[in-house]
């Protein structure tokens, strides 16, 4: 069903390494165990556990804390509260705001007040639960509604304008209001939150973590114990698991490691018990969005306005940036024309919502799909020809609503393309009569589409460094700051050295990433990974290069511009060498064969006063369509197809791509289909372990499952011309929402636009059923 | 002394905490890590593990070994005894992948590599199996593993792939020695000082007798939690599974006798053979590797509103066989269920075994459950329909729901209401609809709403009765495959 495209064809010494589906790096480990994660490392004799005790309110404040008995408790060592902190108490990433311990106030359920260290873990958990904390609770703020009353916001609010919205609002003859409550996601990354802190001499600390963001877990811990960063190393491996959640989300408890090593001289670990991973750390921001949009007879956009609301939980952490994401995606490929998009952040009683895959685009794209579809309906078209319709014009209609201009616009072409291949009109047709003739089970079909905006938008994030080192066997370490969490970033590292070298895969190891060999690294985010990591590794390359080739072009007095690296040779003219001679050699004649490499992205700028600006490097695309079938009765549902068409420039790795794709588009489904966030009246998550929230199972995956990729390199100077893949696929998910609405819709004949606040768990859609029937009866 | 095989090395415990789990055993004594915690709980599958075990299917065959996956995160070491334990170091040779690695590997279906382990002893498990799965089949022999990083597809593709040609590995080379090994393993005198195996009913009563506060267990899914959840410490325990009469499965001339310790993964042939309208609810009950522990008497002795064999048996007639030690009973199924997680059960007493009695050509059987997620969810509703139609009137209906009270119910309403009636008629299917309206008072909860739930009652009912008339049973009602059931709807 699917095509891995090989793409031929580099820049550099084509080699092969690059673009092609090399196996991920550690995929033979992984299937045989050996791959070791945080909490498989072989123990230090004298290692001690760590577990962490939680506020049972939502908001309060803490009038007494007696732990005498877990003091007492058997096995126990230790146990800190905020005054044992010996350097700073908060660890906000970017703002303040994210006490360490709890202070005298609980700012959300679960908020870590002490913690305790004990000789195993179940004895440091058992010990947790015989503290005696009273809490006088306070007034809690649950939700953006309250928050927005009370003027309860992390951040200031941010505004992007375009044109005059009311002016042309009023003026056109198509006006449609809408509102969507958008449900958050936990990460659900299956090895939990864990760090192991390791005390070295004096003070000096060396800390394993799982971890997206090493340097800044360093610089935490190098706060907190009141050190200097220079004394503080923090190594990282891989993770099983991110998708966000090990952002900011380490740091924590990595820190409270850090503090029990430093005090006690003993090697500690602390890992989160699933439930509690779930209750005390951060989850993609719920957010509550309401659009008005404006269109002339035919559908096209005049006048556009959504109004972005991020349930922000009590901190700002990274929810500034990621309401600005959901301001930038509010468009996804349309063009808004005249616009006004408004981001508010608002503070409530929950854990801090943080960083998952999409960073807010997800929750402003979504909106920018339920107006498509509100649109069609309102007309009485076809969704997809209302979206073509309103896709970013070439030369005119091209400007984003923060001034952006849509340059190599794919989207028209790749719909087109997908459109033919999934057979989308054909099927439409044919739906149209199963659900004339099916009275319980209904089908939908929906073709959506993706751009998304690759960069951070804090610039200065917009850097990497590498440090790569030849051996004298010719075999060589690359190290750079990305992290590896699963998605195969290593091994694109690694090919692209291979590749820049003319050596096989097998002669270049990835190393751990480690904040002594790349330092003040951006944390692996924003699918930023390769583009910067793969650059600054490919830097490190050719300097190394450009003294092999001098050193060897002055051997043969030639020009080291025509030296070339190719099939474990060096190539000048006719006259050839073994890549490990040349080395030998090399080394013989002390010339350096270690360098560092350093990226940092090019032409972006954004104007936060005037909300104009490039923010994105460049834009990835890709469409997606969904067929589903609905149970009337239960309001059950099942994907039944889905065709994927999506565009990673010249890829690096087609099996690694479509890996990100089919993943990525699997946890968008679960986000917007079964996965539900519950917290009850008090304030705490109901939904708090698997067996009550529930993310795609096996069964799940559609059995037809069409991905390809869209075959065109990418227009700006990127790696090779490839394009960041992490984030973009999540987002195909969204034609599974608008099939489930396009199945309902089908109950009135296409007529209305159910309502169906995702996640659409199968009650909602029964919802949104007996909605569209109760319409069906009062017209008849 | 609890024996087994660990890998290839014979082993033997014979101090150890009673509560301690098959995937602390693992990782924290055994140093075997390549074994994951991702959810303590038997939701995610990462610390899957492969149980070898001996099995001989009647007389003139030979001895041949059934491999079934389990969670060890919820398993108690005596499940170990007379068994080969395999976990995921041990299966490749030197530095020769196993074909379910090397496919996995060939597939790209590892990413974050956390979930792969546990996905490769279940795709190890389905390999020994004797049969070449379908799409179907091997979503069902992975139910129990969530991946977040790949979306599945390649690890559908690769077990696929690796199931279609396979070949002798070397597990199946060295069956007869490890046969043998097993087979030599003492039968008896299992229990350690703290983890009790009684292996006859004298026994089990002695031991409840000495220790009145230890708690049973057979598959230990639930009992575990309260370890590795709740952080209760267990001192003794008495496990179940070395009880010739609480292991046995009868196919009687009038029904089945099922041990109360069997695993549902052991019954599930014979279930679906003479109940085969079970088959979605069997399927979507948990997950596999938990149906290879958790036992039918287990589900029941819990009494959780939320069970989902409970409404079957009731809507079944089952008969709950009770032992002592000294003197057996029975209890019907609809009088055992008394309140919120209490039953008919005394203190000294134990189930020793369910009868569920077969169904006549004129009873109509409908098993429904609705989640949020097709496997390994747990119902937001349960409803489990057994309509018995004669000449095309209703003779009686049981019925069992779950989900909607404090205990697994049955609406005895719908038999009174429905008695005499014409099933085919609309108004059949309007009278049980207004009973079942107003049957419960469910809860709201993480799961569903209180309204969804009584409007699945209804619907569920809808769904019964279009589905066992003639006029209406054409009309597609289903939008997930369930293996066909071969009935003839009654004639109006």
């Amino acid at each position: 069903m699917r095509k891995l495209i090989e793409q031929p064809g580099f820049d550099s010494a084509n080699q092969g390494a690059a673009g092609k589906s090399h196996k991920h790096e550690s995929a033979a480990r992984q299937v045989s165990g050996q791959a070791r994660y945080v909490d498989d490392m072989p123990e230090a004799a004298n290692l001690h556990h760590v577990a962490v005790g939680v506020s049972p309110v939502t908001s309060g404040t803490i009038t007494a804390i007696d732990l005498s008995q877990v003091k007492s408790s058997p096995g126990v060592i230790d146990v800190i509260t905020v005054d044992d902190i010996p350097g700073h108490k908060d660890i906000g990433p970017v703002f303040p705001g994210d006490p360490l311990l709890a202070n005298t106030e609980v700012l959300y359920h679960s908020q870590p007040i002490f913690a305790v260290l004990a000789s195993n873990v179940t004895l440091a958990r058992q010990a947790v639960l015989k503290a005696k904390v009273d809490i006088a609770d306070t007034q809690a703020c649950l939700s953006v509604d309250q928050a927005k009353t009370q003027d309860n916001f992390v951040r200031p609010p941010h505004f992007m304008h375009s044109g005059d919205f009311e002016k042309s609002y009023q003026q056109s003859p198509i006006q449609i209001e809408g509102e969507m409550l958008i449900g958050g996601q936990e990460h659900m990354y299956l090895e939990g939150q864990v760090s192991m802190a390791i005390p070295e001499e004096e003070d000096r600390m060396l800390v394993y973590t799982s971890s997206q963001h090493p340097s800044e877990v360093q610089k935490l811990i190098a706060e907190v114990l009141d050190i200097k960063l220079h004394k503080v190393v923090v190594d990282m491996r891989r993770m099983g698991g991110g998708f966000g959640g090990k952002e900011t989300q380490a740091a924590q408890w990595a820190c409270i490691a850090a503090i029990f090593a430093s005090r006690n001289k003993v090697a500690v670990k602390l890992r989160l018990p699933r439930m509690l991973d779930m209750m005390a750390t951060g989850k993609r921001h719920p957010f509550e969005n309401r659009f008005k949009v404006a269109t002339d007879n035919q559908g096209l956009i005049q006048a556009t306005h959504v109004e972005i609301n991020g349930n922000c939980g009590h901190s700002p952490d990274l929810s500034d940036a990621i309401v600005d994401r959901a301001m930038f995606h509010a468009d996804n490929g349309y063009f808004l024309a005249d616009s006004y998009i408004e981001g508010h952040r608002c503070r409530t009683n929950q854990v801090s919502h943080t960083a998952y895959r999409g960073f807010g685009g997800p929750q402003g794209m979504i909106v920018a799909e339920a107006m498509m579809d509100a649109i069609a309906r309102k007309l009485g078209k076809d969704p997809l020809a209302v979206r073509k319709l309103n896709l970013y014009g070439k030369d005119n209609r091209n400007t984003t609503q923060y001034g952006m201009q849509v340059e190599h616009n794919l989207l028209a072409d790749l719909i087109d393309k997908l459109e033919v291949s999934c057979d989308y009109q054909l099927r439409r047709t044919q739906i149209a009569e199963f659900n004339k003739n099916s009275s319980v089970i209904k089908k939908g079909l929906s073709l959506t589409p993706v751009k998304f905006g690759i960069s951070f938008t804090a610039k200065h994030l917009n850097q990497a460094g590498a440090l790569l080192h030849i051996y004298t066997d010719g075999s060589m370490q690359i190290n750079h700051g990305g992290t590896e969490m699963g998605q195969g970033l290593h091994t694109k590292i690694g090919q692209i050295v291979a590749n820049e070298f003319g050596v096989p895969l097998s002669h270049v190891e990835v190393t751990a990433t480690r904040t002594d060999k790349v330092p003040n690294t951006s944390p692996t985010a924003a699918s930023s990974g390769t583009d910067l990591n793969g650059k600054a590794a490919q830097n490190a390359c050719l300097a190394i290069k450009h003294r092999l080739a001098e050193f060897y072009a002055e051997q043969l007095q030639g020009d080291p511009k025509q030296v070339v690296f190719t099939e474990q040779n060096v190539v000048l003219g006719d006259a050839k060498i073994a890549f490990a001679e040349l080395i030998q050699q090399a080394y013989m004649n002390r010339i350096s064969l270690s360098a560092t490499g350093f990226y940092k992205t090019p032409k972006i700028h954004y104007d936060r006063n005037t909300g104009k600006g490039r923010p994105f490097f460049y834009f990835a695309y890709g469409a997606s369509c969904s067929e589903v079938s609905i149970d009337t009765l239960t309001g059950e549902y099942k994907v039944d197809r889905v065709d994927i068409l999506h565009d990673v420039g010249k890829s690096l790795n087609p099996a690694l791509d479509i890996g990100q794709i089919e993943g990525g588009f699997i946890q968008g489904m679960g986000w917007l289909t079964t996965e539900e966030l519950l917290w009850d009246d008090t304030g705490k998550l109901t939904s708090n372990n698997p067996a009550t929230y529930k993310i795609p199972a096996i069964g799940d995956t559609p059995e037809i499952f069409n991905v390809d990729l869209y075959p065109r390199a990418n227009d700006e100077d990127s790696i090779y011309h490839s394009k960041a893949v992490g984030e973009p696929p999540f987002m195909l998910a969204n034609s599974v929402w608008c099939a489930l609405k396009d199945a309902i819709s089908s109950i009135t004949d296409y007529q209305i636009d159910p309502v169906l606040h995702p996640p659409a768990t199968p009650e909602k859609v029964y919802n949104a059923i007996e909605q569209a029937q109760t319409w069906l009866e009062k017209q008849s | 002394m609890i024996s087994f095989l660990l890998n290839n090395e014979i082993t033997h415990i014979d101090q150890t905490k009673a509560d301690l789990t098959l995937l602390e055993y693992l990782r924290d004594q055994q140093k075997l890590t390549g074994t994951k915690e991702g959810c303590a709980s038997g939701d995610c599958g990462a610390c899957t593990v492969v149980l070898a075990e001996v099995v001989n299917h009647g007389k003139n065959t030979n001895d041949s070994l059934e491999y079934r996956a389990i969670n060890s995160c919820v398993t108690f070491l005596s499940a170990l005894h007379g068994k080969q334990l395999i976990s995921v170091e041990h299966l490749s040779e030197q530095k020769k992948l196993h074909p379910v690695q090397q496919s996995l590997v060939e597939h790209h279906g590892s990413q974050c590599g956390f979930c792969t382990p546990g996905f490769i002893m279940s795709m190890f498990a389905l390999y020994q199996s004797p049969t070449q799965p379908d799409r179907e089949g091997v979503i069902q022999a992975l139910s129990g593993n969530l991946c977040r990083c790949t979306g599945y597809r390649p690890i559908i593709d690769a077990t696929l792939k690796v199931c279609e040609n396979k070949i002798t590995d070397k597990f199946q080379k060295v069956e007869p020695e490890t046969i043998k090994q097993l087979k030599d393993i003492n039968k008896q005198n299992i229990s350690t000082s703290n983890l009790l195996v009684p292996t006859s009913r004298e026994e089990l009563a002695s031991a409840k007798a000495t220790y009145p506060d230890a708690n049973v267990f057979a598959g230990s899914t639930d009992l575990a939690l309260q370890v590795t959840q709740q952080l209760k410490t267990f001192e003794k325990l008495i496990a179940l599974g070395a009880i010739p009469e609480l292991n046995e499965l009868t196919e009687s001339e009038h029904g089945l006798l099922i041990g109360a310790a069997l695993p549902l993964g052991k019954l599930e042939s014979s279930l679906l053979k003479h109940f085969p309208q079970l088959s979605e609810l069997l399927w979507r009950f948990a997950a596999t590797p938990i149906r290879n522990q958790a036992s039918l008497g287990g589900n029941v002795a819990n009494a959780s509103p939320i069970g989902d064999m409970p409404p079957a048996l009731l809507a079944l007639n089952a008969i709950i066989h009770i032992d002592d030690g000294q003197q057996k009973r029975t209890i019907p199924a609809n009088e055992f269920f008394l309140d919120y997680r209490k039953t008919a059960l005394k203190a000294s007493q134990w189930i020793e075994s369910i009868f569920i009695p077969y169904t006549s050509p004129n009873d109509f059987v409908r098993a429904y459950k609705v989640s949020k997620r097709y496997e390994d969810d747990i119902s937001a509703v349960c409803a489990v329909f057994n309509a018995q139609i004669i000449d095309g009137k209703v003779q009686s209906i049981n019925s069992g729901f779950g989900g909607v009270a404090a205990i697994p119910a049955t609406v005895s309403a719908l038999n009174t209401a429905l008695l005499g009636k014409t099933w085919s008629s609309k108004e059949s299917f309007e009278i049980g609809n207004e009973i079942l309206k107003q049957a419960f008072s469910p809860l709201d909860d993480v799961r569903a709403s209180k309204n969804y739930r009584v409007a699945m009652l209804c619907n569920l009912w809808k769904r019964f009765w279009l589905e066992t008339n003639q006029s209406t049973q054409k009309i597609e009602t289903r939008i997930v495959h369930i293996p066909s059931v071969t009935e003839e709807v009654p004639h109006a």
